[in-house]
Formats: structure tokens, sequence, C-alpha cells
């Protein structure tokens, strides 16, 4: 059987390559892809602890199926505000998008 | 001190194939490449999710991720031209972002395999309960008075704004006034 800890030492790991990326990527469509992967480690860790602390209660499984939801909604919108930007500034590196910058 | 079996080759596999494709995705110039890397990182979830006998989100996650979620990512890279290379990959402070996340991963992996406290710790739990709810306990559960049905209804609330939102924000004014 594969202990509880390793599932959530991957997902750590994920969780963690996903924020470098969102920290350290220009571009913005780039962000959104490593937002994807930290919204997953999330879902790794839902459903293990799920699996391994209350397999009858059904309450791990339906927060995962919401973060899906969620996920869905925040890909939709996200590149949608992506391609206005694009069309209004001719770029999608955040660096550039500096109109609300103090 | 764990026995060499298919799962946990299995979990290996998977493990390989989830970080892999997440360092790709971080790392990589080019996007459309960066997309499909995070289709390898999903499908390795999707395998964690067989793993965790919950074969309902794996295909969730295979449907909905790699089918909706990341075309609409190769859709996007394709409309703002960003396969083309950008200049830098990184910004500047790219060096500082890395030592905070390696901090954040110790303090996590810390946290993980020493917890301080609650349940889970390693070894506590040493036999999975072979009862498992599936597919149809989660959709009673996702209706049922006392369980998720709030939640559901807020869930179809926010697809549908999310929808109309993104129509609404992605369409182009000026095309249509031509």
């Amino acid at each position: 059987m594969i202990p509880l800890w390793m599932y959530l030492l991957v997902a750590a790991l994920l969780f963690c390559i996903g924020i470098y990326g969102v920290l350290a990527r220009r571009n913005a469509v780039a962000i959104l892809l490593s937002v994807e992967l930290m919204l997953n480690a999330v879902n790794i860790n839902l459903v293990a602890f799920w699996r391994y602390l209350a397999p009858q209660d059904m309450s791990g499984q339906a927060f995962a199926a919401f973060v899906f939801v969620v996920a869905a909604a925040e890909a939709a919108v996200g590149l949608a505000i992506l391609l206005f930007i694009y069309r209004t500034k001719r770029s999608v590196v955040v660096e550039d998008v500096n109109l609300l910058r103090w | 001190m764990i026995e060499l079996n298919a799962q946990t080759i299995a979990f290996a596999i998977l493990s390989a194939l989830i970080l892999g494709g997440a360092l790709g995705v971080v790392t990589t110039r080019n996007l459309v490449h960066g997309a499909l890397w995070l289709i390898l990182s999903l499908l390795g979830v999707a395998g964690y999710f067989v793993l965790l006998s919950a074969p309902f989100l794996a295909a969730v996650q295979v449907l909905v991720y790699i089918g909706a979620i990341a075309i609409l990512f190769v859709f996007a890279v394709m409309l703002t031209r960003s396969m083309t290379s950008l200049g830098e990959v990184r910004n500047r402070q790219w060096w500082l972002s890395a030592i905070t996340v390696v901090l954040l991963f110790l303090l996590l992996a810390a946290g993980i395999i020493f917890p301080v406290w609650g349940r889970g710790a390693p070894g506590e739990v040493t036999t999975l309960s072979a009862t498992v709810g599936g597919a149809a306990e989660l959709g009673a559960a996702l209706v049922a008075g006392d369980g998720f049905v709030l939640p559901f209804e807020v869930a179809s609330i926010l697809l549908t704004a999310a929808m109309i939102g993104a129509i609404v924000v992605a369409r182009d004014d000026e095309e249509e006034a031509a």
C-alpha cells in the first residue's frame, strides 16, 4: 500500500512548481497554465485524504468536483480577459499590462 | 518499507508524469508545447484518481480538464500568438521566486512527514477500507438536502455566469459594428 504522505508530497511538489510558474513566467497564458497545476495539486490532496481518512463520506470527492467547476470557470474567464488584453495592447506579457500600476 | 507491486510501480510512473509535465509547463518557451506538457501532467493526475479508487473523477478529469480546458489553452495560445518567442521566458525576479518556492516546499514537506497535530501521521492508516463510495453515492450526496445541494446550484450559476462573462469580454465590438 502506498502511504498517504507520498501522495501529499507529490501534491506539494506540484503546487510549488505551479507557484514558481505563476511568479516567474512573463507570458500570461503560461501563468494560467501554472494556476491549473496548482488546482490539480489541491485535487490530489482532496481525493487522497478522502480515500485514506473518510472513504464513506463523499465530501472529499464532492469538493474535488467543485474544484473542477471553478477551474473551468477560471480558465474560460481568464482566457477571455487575455484575448481582450491582447486585442488592446498586442501583447500578453504581464509586464506590459501596467495601466493600473501605481 | 514499501513493497514493489503493480500499484507502487504505477504510482512511480504517474508521479514522474505529473512532475515532469509540470516542469515542462513552467520551463518551455513554446506555449503549444506548454499546453501539451500540461495534458501529460493532467493525465498523471487522472491516473492518481484511479489509484485512489475514484474512477468517476478520473473520467471527469480526462473529459473536462484535458478535453475542454487544455484545448481552450491551445486556442488561447494560437489566438494571442504566444507560441512565437517573446524574448525572456522568466522575469527578472525569477531566482527570488525559486528560493521562495524551495523554502515553501521544505516547509510543506516537513509538515507532511512530521505532522504536529491532526490525523494522517505516516503509518497511522495501515489498511485502506474496502468499502468506498462510488459515483452513485457522489451523485446522491450532490443533490441531498443535507448534502451539497446548495453548493451544487451555486456552481451551476457560477458556470452560467462564467460562460456569459467570457462571451461578453472576448467579443470583438469593432468587428460587430463594421
